[in-house]
């Protein structure tokens, strides 16, 4: 199988739109007939990605391509970046705003759980310009 | 148990993703963050919130939840309305709180 690639745009704080991507690119996968436990992680990271993006970041993109063996999928935005990737990473972390708070954003366990989710993560982020997080997912019993 | 029999049932009233009711409840959530709820809602949950606003819909899709009650006497905003139309996510209200109702549903054997 060739790869498959598609990407979204993220608009920064556009919660009305905020997980579309996710739901598309679910929608696919499942027509795909990929492993629905895959698909599941997939949608976890592809959400809280987004949601990231949506309230932390810049605008961004969704990129995902999928491959027979591999799924991988990357979301970037362009700023204000993350200064301390460590801290960002922790369970509990959040900078989040108190209306984002009282809307149920903020528990500071997207990275954790994109984390979780997601074979290997790589963040990588320049203060004052830019992030990415790519994730790798792997494809088992395919060849 | 389906969603439309447990919103009966249960004196819920539906007021979007009608079209959703016909699938079946296979397990429960309470929760109100929402990356706590990604990370740990079962598939085919009935998930019962107080949040209000369109993205608890991407949220019960992305999860493959059955459908939202939102509790408390919350109602939903006009756009989680027509999102969870489009999604087909049945929202259903109830005035009792989260606690309360989970009690009565958990012991009727839903989930
Ligand atoms: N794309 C991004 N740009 C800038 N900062 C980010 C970005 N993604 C994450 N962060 C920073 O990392 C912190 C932790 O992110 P994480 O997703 O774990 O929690 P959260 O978004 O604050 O809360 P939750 O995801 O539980 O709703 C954020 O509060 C924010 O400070
Ligand atoms: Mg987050």
């Amino acid at each position: 199988m060739s790869s498959l690639k598609k990407s979204f745009n993220i608009r920064s704080r556009d919660f009305i739109h905020a997980g579309e991507a996710s739901i598309t690119v679910q929608q696919l996968l499942k027509q795909m007939r990929i492993d629905p436990a895959l698909i599941r992680r997939i949608a976890i990271c592809g959400y809280e990605g987004e949601m990231n993006v949506v309230m932390h970041g810049g605008d961004g993109l969704y990129r995902v391509e999928i491959n027979s063996d591999r799924i991988v999928l990357e979301i970037s935005d362009q700023g204000p970046g993350i200064p301390d990737i460590a801290k960002a990473m922790e369970k509990g972390f959040s900078t989040a705003s108190d209306e984002h708070r009282e809307m149920g954003f903020g528990a500071g366990m997207g990275l954790p759980n994109m984390d979780k989710n997601a074979d290997e993560m790589f963040i990588e982020s320049v203060p004052g310009s830019r992030t990415r997080v790519r994730m790798l997912f792997l494809c088992k019993g395919t060849k | 148990m389906k969603a439309a029999d447990l919103a009966a049932q249960f004196n819920l009233t539906v007021v979007a993703g009608k079209d959703g009711l016909g699938r079946t409840v296979t397990g429960g959530h309470c929760g109100d963050l929402l990356s706590e709820v990604m990370a740990n809602a079962p598939v085919g949950s009935i998930w019962l919130t107080i949040q209000v606003h369109q993205n608890i819909v991407a949220v019960a899709v992305l999860k493959e939840m059955t459908a939202i009650i939102l509790t408390g006497g919350n109602v939903p905003d006009e756009e989680a309305r027509a999102k969870a139309d489009e999604e087909k996510i049945p929202i259903m209200l109830s005035d009792q709180r989260t606690y309360d109702l989970a009690g009565m549903l958990y012991s009727a054997g839903v989930g």
